[in-house]
């Protein structure tokens, strides 16, 4: 092999992991990307039907409810201006509570209620998730709402 | 006082750290040995002024000194003293502390032991330790002061986050600082060697076993982090992809390269730039990792309280160094040097795919880290990338990877034959192929991907075995024992590293292959199958604790109707902020887990939701990491790395760092 030759193999071989690469991490973008929309885009119907994505806000307080004999519960998610009902089968995790932050992946289902698949705990009393707390921001400040009590 | 004693050192310390990475830098430039010889006890200096700030800090918890304002803050009167004292690091200031702590201490362990380097490069290394270690105390005095006190005093303490109450928060934050700054020891010796200009076998040799250690630590910590996370959280996964998680995880990729570069670099001379170019890249992803959790731009179970001006600062310091060092290696990395040429199948080439595979991989966690973040900066929404992308992109990478393990070592430095290794291999490759094959069956059913994933462990072990039993039929030595004493430790330490690999694939193929995970509702008294075993539960019982209240259930596990366990999980309420945690029940066999933890009182009858899982070779995982670790250390202990260096190298180095 001549060194011009092998020189084209080396090239050869980079450009060939680099396009796998490139191919593994867009085929896994196409599928994979969870998008967020607050209660107020869910019902203006910016969120897609069919595929999963999460949305976030406040759990109302006294929303909760237990089916008897599962562990199916319901529950409603706020951005102050929308509320959006949640249906969850599973376990809540410990931070969960009404009147706090709370970030649901799921699908719409044709009920106008969201399926969620996974209810995510928040690590830390005070802590809440930044896309809720921005999509309560973003609706005070676009409709004007007034305050929905126990919001902080 | 104490308080005061701390801070007092830390603004010393500063002063210190100024002078260590001014004054030899200088002194290397003008070839001045009485400036350069400064370099030394100012990295003890500054490690014994960073330790008293430390133990002052450690003090005021372990006495629960509420006046400072740390302390009102993370911890609590009645907190087990191991908590008080794991509570120093459990606040951001403190963290941080800590990893100033660990950064002094390399930079001592440095100062100790570089007295067979050559001065002028000894200087170097120890003022660029100085530079990140100014950064780190700017950021510590001016925007995270733990010392700062709460007048008037605080009565109780908020205590710490129930969930940092831990054995793991005593063992895990330290072991992995250790890992995290120490590549920070690679760092420094690959920018004296830029600025020095050249860089050689001998420079390899020497920073390699200090990469290898922290890349120990690294893993130990990281693991640790997995086993707690596992048994803590209450759903009982090892691996979540979670950006701080990732941010670990990307400086032991590219930390794992390094290693493999260093050695063809000392072995072969070649790589040189690009080992320099990795050691840069591996530090300046350990300074990202704590901007990303730092700055609180992340979503995260590690996220601590919001500040901007801190993030802003840590992003300052890390374009400074990041982008310092990437224009230094632009300027110098000519100056350092390609190497030997190699052939396309040789040793060397196989090493170059192994780089390649980890930067890659570590570049497709970086993207799926911080895509999010760039979405949300550019308004285009706000997304989240999920455990799948990762699965489906790092896993495609990594099998080529683990495959290569087994004809890397086998193939000969510079030229290899394929038909030569492939009569090295073939034995090793059917066993593992005609195991991987059958194996699944035993174990219930047969999956493609469980037995393709088995193959390449059994691959790797059997690859090893072949080595070391050709190894030993080749050598010239009588006596199991002579032919043993013939090999280098830092080969054994490879060997073993690998099978630690081959033992993680184990774990992480049987419980996603074959684990169990159901969420039950459970009447007292009524029972549920999973996976063989009858969980039966008997109630919940409240019980005192020393910060909290539980709730102590009861679950007798059986099988075939003969009782094997009884499983207590624990529901704590802590008194101090009134939060909620669960501790898992988990009985280890080295088959696996049953794994039992308490969800939620669903009903008034006292039904409870309830995780039960069967965890197939779980902890194979974490046994994996460690024999990964232990093989590290064994290569460390390498004689080479010791006796020898002095004589050898000093003479060579002397002018090699000029």
């Amino acid at each position: 092999m001549t060194p011009r030759e092998r020189r084209f193999g080396w090239i050869a071989a980079g450009l060939t992991t680099l396009g796998v690469s490139v191919a593994l991490v867009l085929n896994a973008f196409q599928s994979n990307l969870v998008f967020f929309f607050s209660p107020s885009q869910v019902i203006a119907h910016e969120a897609p039907n069919g595929r999963a994505f999460r949305i976030g806000g406040m759990v109302v307080d006294h929303s909760l409810k237990r089916d008897p004999g599962s562990l199916t519960v319901r529950f409603e998610v706020t951005d102050t201006a929308q509320t959006i009902p949640v249906v969850y089968t599973g376990l809540l995790p410990d931070l969960f509570k009404e009147g706090k932050g709370v970030v649901a992946q799921g699908t719409l289902g044709g009920d106008g209620a969201f399926h969620a698949t996974e209810v995510l705990a928040k690590h830390d009393e005070n802590y809440m998730p930044p896309n809720a707390a921005a999509a309560i921001k973003e609706a005070r400040e676009g409709m004007k709402m007034k305050t929905v009590a126990g919001a902080q | 006082m104490i308080a005061e004693l701390g801070n007092f050192a830390l603004m010393v310390a500063l002063i210190v750290a100024l002078v260590q990475s001014v004054v030899p830098m200088w002194g290397a430039w003008r070839r001045d040995s009485a400036l350069m010889a400064i370099a030394r006890p100012a990295a003890t200096l500054q490690f014994v002024l960073v330790a008293v700030a430390f133990a002052a800090l450690a003090y005021s918890f372990v006495t629960s000194d509420f006046s400072v304002l740390n302390v009102a803050q993370h911890s609590y009167s009645t907190l087990p003293l191991q908590y008080k004292f794991a509570a120093t690091w459990g606040s951001h200031e403190g963290s941080l502390l800590l990893w100033l702590l660990m950064l002094t201490g390399w930079g001592f362990a440095v100062a100790l032991r570089s007295h067979n380097l050559p001065p002028v490069l000894a200087a170097r290394v120890l003022s660029v330790m100085g530079i990140i270690a100014v950064g780190f105390l700017l950021f510590l005095l001016f925007t995270s002061n733990p010392f700062e006190r709460l007048i008037p005093a605080a009565i109780e303490g908020s205590d710490l986050n129930p969930l940092l109450q831990d054995p793991g928060m005593v063992v895990h934050p330290p072991m992995l600082y250790m890992g995290y700054v120490g590549f920070s020891v690679a760092f420094a010796f690959a920018i004296a060697a830029l600025i020095g200009g050249r860089l050689d076998a001998s420079w390899a040799r020497w920073s390699r076993p200090w990469t290898t250690v922290a890349w120990c630590f690294l893993t130990m910590g990281i693991a640790l982090g997995s086993a707690w996370a596992y048994y803590t959280l209450g759903w009982g996964g090892w691996w979540f992809w979670d950006p701080v998680e990732n941010a670990s995880f990307m400086p032991w990729l590219v930390g794992t390269a390094l290693i493999h570069s260093l050695a063809v670099t000392e072995k072969r001379g070649t790589f040189r730039s690009w080992t320099v170019l990795l050691a840069i890249i591996a530090f300046s992803l350990s300074l990202l990792g704590t901007f990303l959790v730092r700055s609180g731009v992340l979503t995260s179970v590690h996220a601590f309280a919001i500040d901007p001006a801190r993030g802003v600062f840590v992003l300052l310091f890390l374009a400074i160094v990041v982008g310092g060092s990437l224009a230094l290696f632009a300027w110098r990395a000519g100056a350092v040097g390609g190497g030997a040429a190699f052939a396309p199948v040789s040793r060397e080439s196989m090493l170059l795919a192994n780089n390649v595979l980890l930067v890659v991989a570590m570049a497709s966690v970086l993207l799926g880290t911080l895509y999010p973040l760039m979405i949300d900066a550019l308004h285009a929404g706000k997304i989240s990338v999920g455990p799948p992308y990762f699965q489906s992109v790092f896993y495609p990478l990594i099998a080529p990877l683990v495959f290569l393990m087994g004809l890397g070592p086998v193939a000969t430095w510079r030229k290899a034959e394929l038909p030569a290794i492939w009569t090295r291999v073939r034995w090793a490759f059917a066993v593992a192929l005609v195991s991987a094959l059958l194996l699944p069956f035993t174990l219930g059913s047969w999956k493609p991907l469980v037995a393709f994933a088995l193959f390449l462990a059994l691959w790797v072990v059997t690859t090893t075995v072949a080595m070391v039993v050709q190894r030993f039929r080749a050598s010239p030595q009588r006596g199991l024992r002579a032919k043993f004493a013939a090999n280098t430790a830092a080969w054994y330490g490879m060997l073993v590293a690998h099978l630690g690999i081959a033992v993680f694939i184990v774990g992480v193929t049987l419980v996603s292959g074959y684990g169990v995970e159901r969420d039950v509702r459970l009447d007292v008294g009524q029972g549920v199958d999973v996976g063989g075993y009858t969980f039966t539960f008997r109630g919940v019982e409240p019980a005192p604790g020393p910060n909290y209240h539980a709730l102590i259930g009861t679950i007798d596990v059986s099988r075939n109707g003969k009782l094997v366990r009884t499983l207590k999980p624990e529901k704590r309420v802590f008194n101090a902020s009134g939060q909620t945690m669960t501790e898992a029940a988990i009985a280890t066999r080295i088959t696996g887990d049953l794994y039992v933890s308490l969800g939620e009182p669903v009903a008034e009858n006292g039904a409870w939701g309830t995780r039960v899982y069967i965890k197939p070779f779980v902890d194979w995982i974490w046994f994996g990491a460690f024999i990964m670790a232990l093989g590290g250390f064994i290569a460390v202990s390498d004689r080479r790395y010791r006796i020898a260096v002095a004589a050898r190298v000093s003479a060579v180095m002397h002018n090699a760092a000029a």
